[in-house]
């Protein structure tokens, strides 16, 4: 009988040990405090890819942080998206290409050094130059001397300064660009036009242990990999200071995680509802999941170098093939609506006045099976009688979507081999046999505005070998207008001239627009006023805990 | 004894050596990693070639490996793409996988040793087939089903237990990740002892225990147990390696930021010096538990001595 009492007490001892879980987990979530302000909320985050350098942040998570560390000459309005002054006193300029910009005086950084001319321009010329490794450093692209401290071909820098930039006096600088940009000035909202502190160059460690900005929020403690801690910078000189006495940002290891720490009360904000908890989401949390278009599309991008997808009457083919995928569908039952079918190549968030175009595709992105048919069959058919869609499978749930497109596809043209998913297994591969121009067919292409222009849109992505130009599309008459359209003054006007050479690309499909993404968050009962920016970060200085 | 334990370590140099080269030459088969760091645009490639010439990656495989292996000696496991050195990384993951797996291990030798014992003294009986059916449950069960089932039950629907474990991971939070960790292994731990209880109960020298009169505690614990652990430490002991680095399932449904997410996220971002770094760690780890292993047979049975 011994053994059944021993068994007895180790069945005791896991109930008792889960017991004792059960007192030491639950609470959580931050100390809140009342109405006042001063309550602390959490919100999930990923460990960030790159060091949290302005010029060197490129993905969301690290732009979550630059975000409520940093204020630039211009911020891009939450709802509008509109790009409007903030530490910018005034941007002249009379000929689109020599810029004077006046900063705005008392403002400081949270160590209490003031934001100069010079915060900036030494911030550029670190971003720009070639020894520092920014990922972003292509931003500075425009500026004159660009060439010499960022020399395209990898050869030796031969200057550590951009010659463009000229600090003419404490709160003022010029910039002068090595082409006319008449917009360059909406463009400086941009994380990586931040301006930085003394400190940033001095103690460089240092600094990215502990970054400080000039922010609504200041770096409490920054655990690497699991926790940062903001708080409410109590001397921010802004208007847009927070009204919450801080953010703590938790590293998650998996977003189905976070989401269902937010469902058992341990976290009050998540900006990335997984896609398998989306049909959920709405029951779950109700009026507390919002989703809120953002300022990304996603398209299927063709390789124009290979030959079989560049020779005489392909352009069919594509437009086919465009009209053979079936958006609505796919948005509603694969993405629950946190996608929009898309009739342009730019975005709904960047407004009419923008350059956002509803319907400017026409008929070539409506589903029409009959006519998908015909068109492939007039343009000589789909190169070696089938499709692979290539995808990257390591993050994204991509292959949903693709095999749903791919469906699609087979069910217009009546044919079961017709287009087939064609998984690559990270990322990184992905992009690589990209950039080596390795792809023989459509593979997916993502793109996430930089800042709210129609310019960025299409200049990136489909100019004759620009730096996003993943399918090496090439028309003459597109870069004439894009060309143009950058000299142009007017604004209404170079959005005119913007949206002709989208048409140039419609009418070749150079790339088949798919659909627009929102951005999705679900958060907690405790806090208030949550919404989502184009770029779909959270807009932390503006929620409220309760 | 001591001549033994030379010779293990020396035979650990070359399936050291053998494991990293491996690990190294499978991460490098996935391409260049450097394109992975841009998002969904190219890298200007002026500052690509900067990072590769500046990560080593411009240089053929045999001598990145070599400077590698050079600088790991020297206790410098290179620096992770968001310029935090592997060796930081491993002191924020290792001591959080060390606790899960403690935790999961006594779960296993406690639990799994008690029930192996008590189905195994009880053969037929109704206590050794209702077990022998849990454990065949738990282990026809991914383990992935069992973590997000507690997750949803104990953390929400019950709210028992807090359903994410915090960045200091104390041991009270791991207890539920470290079962549903242990659950598997503690099955097999169970079936283990219980097959080796029952046949080593017929042997002579329990017979002659019990013969001798002795207490049928002592017989049991001394003279039985001990025998028939053999073959349950030697599942243990590899068991160990296997818990550290394939914790990534358990590690990612519950938040635990161990070597399994680290990895994980390694291989993701293909980062070869966090990947290979943790691998060779824990090739270490599971050179040395099998020493220990080795060396614990001649500590529970007398009749094998090492010479």
């Amino acid at each position: 009988m011994r053994g059944a009492t021993h068994a007895r007490w180790a069945v005791c001892a896991t109930a008792a040990a889960l017991a004792a879980t059960a007192c030491g987990g639950g609470g959580g979530g931050g100390s809140g405090g009342g109405g006042d302000g001063s309550g602390i909320l959490s919100s999930s985050w990923g460990d960030p890819q790159n060091p949290l350098e302005p010029a060197n942040t490129n993905e969301v998570q690290g732009g979550k942080v630059l975000d409520m560390l940093f204020r630039g000459l211009k911020r891009y309005d939450a709802e509008s998206g509109e790009a409007e002054d903030m530490l910018a006193e005034k941007i002249e300029t009379s000929d689109s290409q020599n810029f004077t910009v006046t900063v705005k005086d008392g403002w400081t950084f949270s160590n209490g050094e003031a934001v100069t001319a010079k915060s900036f321009v030494d911030a550029w010329n670190y971003g720009a130059s070639l020894k520092n490794n920014q990922k972003n450093a292509y931003f500075f692209a425009y500026i004159d001397g660009y060439d010499k401290v960022h020399p395209e071909d990898g050869g030796k820098q031969t200057a550590d300064t951009l010659s463009g930039l000229k600090v003419t006096g404490d709160r003022t600088f010029t910039v002068r660009l090595n082409q006319k940009f008449s917009t360059f000035p909406d463009t400086l909202g941009y994380a990586a036009f931040a301006p930085l502190p003394k400190a940033f160059f001095d103690d460089h460690a240092a600094w990215l242990k502990k970054p400080v900005g000039n922010g609504p929020y200041t770096v409490d403690s920054y655990a690497k990999g699991s926790v940062m801690k903001l708080r409410t910078w109590e001397g921010y000189p802004g208007e847009d200071e927070a009204q919450n006495g801080g953010v703590d940002l938790k590293v998650y290891t998996d977003n189905n995680t976070a989401y269902t720490d937010l469902m058992a009360g341990n976290l009050d904000l998540v900006d990335d509802v997984p896609a398998s908890q989306l049909k959920n989401a709405k029951a779950d949390l109700g009026d507390r999941y919002i989703n809120t278009p953002a300022g990304i599309i996603q398209t299927l991008a063709f390789p124009h170098y290979d030959e079989n997808w560049d020779k005489a009457g392909m352009e069919k083919v594509r437009t086919g093939l465009s009209r053979a995928i079936d958006r609505e569908q796919i948005t509603e039952t694969i993405f629950q609506k946190t996608r929009t079918p898309a009739t342009d190549w730019t975005s709904p968030v960047l407004g009419e006045d923008g350059g956002y175009k509803e319907g400017l595709c026409g008929d070539a992105c409506e589903y029409d099976a009959a006519e998908a048919k015909k068109l492939i069959e007039e343009g000589g058919g789909l190169p070696g009688g089938q499709i692979k869609i290539s995808y990257n499978a390591d993050t994204g749930s991509h292959k949903e979507w693709v095999d749903a497109v791919c469906n699609s596809i087979n069910n217009a043209l009546d044919d079961d081999r017709a287009c087939a998913g064609n998984p690559v297994g990270t990322f990184a591969d992905f992009r690589n046999q990209i950039t080596q121009s390795k792809m023989s067919g459509p593979f997916r292409a993502g793109w996430q505005m930089d800042y709210p222009l129609i310019q960025n849109f299409l200049q990136p992505l489909y100019y004759t070998n620009a730096s996003s130009n993943d399918g090496k599309w090439t028309s003459e008459e597109f870069d004439d207008l894009v060309d143009k359209a950058n000299a142009e003054t007017d604004q209404a006007k170079a959005v005119g001239l913007f949206q002709q050479a989208e048409e140039v690309l419609r009418d070749d499909m150079g790339a088949i627009p798919l659909w627009y993404q929102n951005g999705s968050a679900g958060y907690s009962d405790r806090i208030s006023d949550v919404a989502l920016n184009p770029f779909s970060l959270p807009v932390y200085n503006e929620i409220k805990v309760s | 004894m001591g001549r033994y334990v030379i010779r293990r370590l020396l035979q650990m140099i070359p399936v050291f050596i053998g494991a990293t080269l491996l690990i190294f030459l499978m991460v490098n088969v996935m391409g260049d990693p450097i394109a992975g760091l841009c998002g969904d645009r190219q890298c200007d490639p002026a500052t690509a070639t900067q990072l590769r010439r500046e990560f080593g990656l411009d240089k053929p495989v045999w001598q990145q490996y070599a400077t590698y292996m050079g600088n790991v000696f020297t206790g410098d496991f290179g620096t992770a793409f968001n310029g935090q050195e592997v060796t930081e990384l491993m002191s924020g993951a290792f001591p959080v996988t060390v606790r899960l797996t403690v935790v999961a291990v006594l779960f296993e030798v406690v639990i799994g040793i008690t029930l192996g014992v008590v189905t195994g003294l009880r053969r037929g009986r109704p206590v050794d087939t209702g077990v022998l059916l849990v454990t065949l449950v738990v282990i026809s069960v991914p383990t992935f089903v069992t973590g997000l089932l507690l997750q949803l039950l104990l953390g929400v629907k019950w709210a028992w237990i807090s359903p994410s474990v915090s960045s200091e991971a104390p041991f009270g939070e791991l207890i539920v990740p470290g079962l549903v960790l242990a659950s598997v292994s503690l099955a097999y731990v169970t079936r283990l002892t219980r097959t080796s209880i029952a046949e080593n109960r017929r042997a002579d020298y329990v017979r002659t225990a019990v013969a001798k009169g002795l207490p049928r505690r002592r017989v049991v614990t001394r003279h039985l147990l001990r025998n028939s652990l053999i073959p349950v430490i030697t599942f243990i002991g590899t068991d160990i390696g296997a818990l550290m680095g394939g914790a990534i399932v358990t590690e990612r449904i519950f938040n635990i930021h161990g070597v399994g997410f680290q990895l994980y996220q390694g291989i993701l971002r293909q980062n070869t010096q966090t990947v290979v770094g943790f691998v060779t760690v824990l090739v270490l780890v599971f050179l040395v538990a099998n020493l220990l292993v080795d060396l614990l047979y001649a500590v529970l049975d007398p009749r094998i001595r090492y010479a």
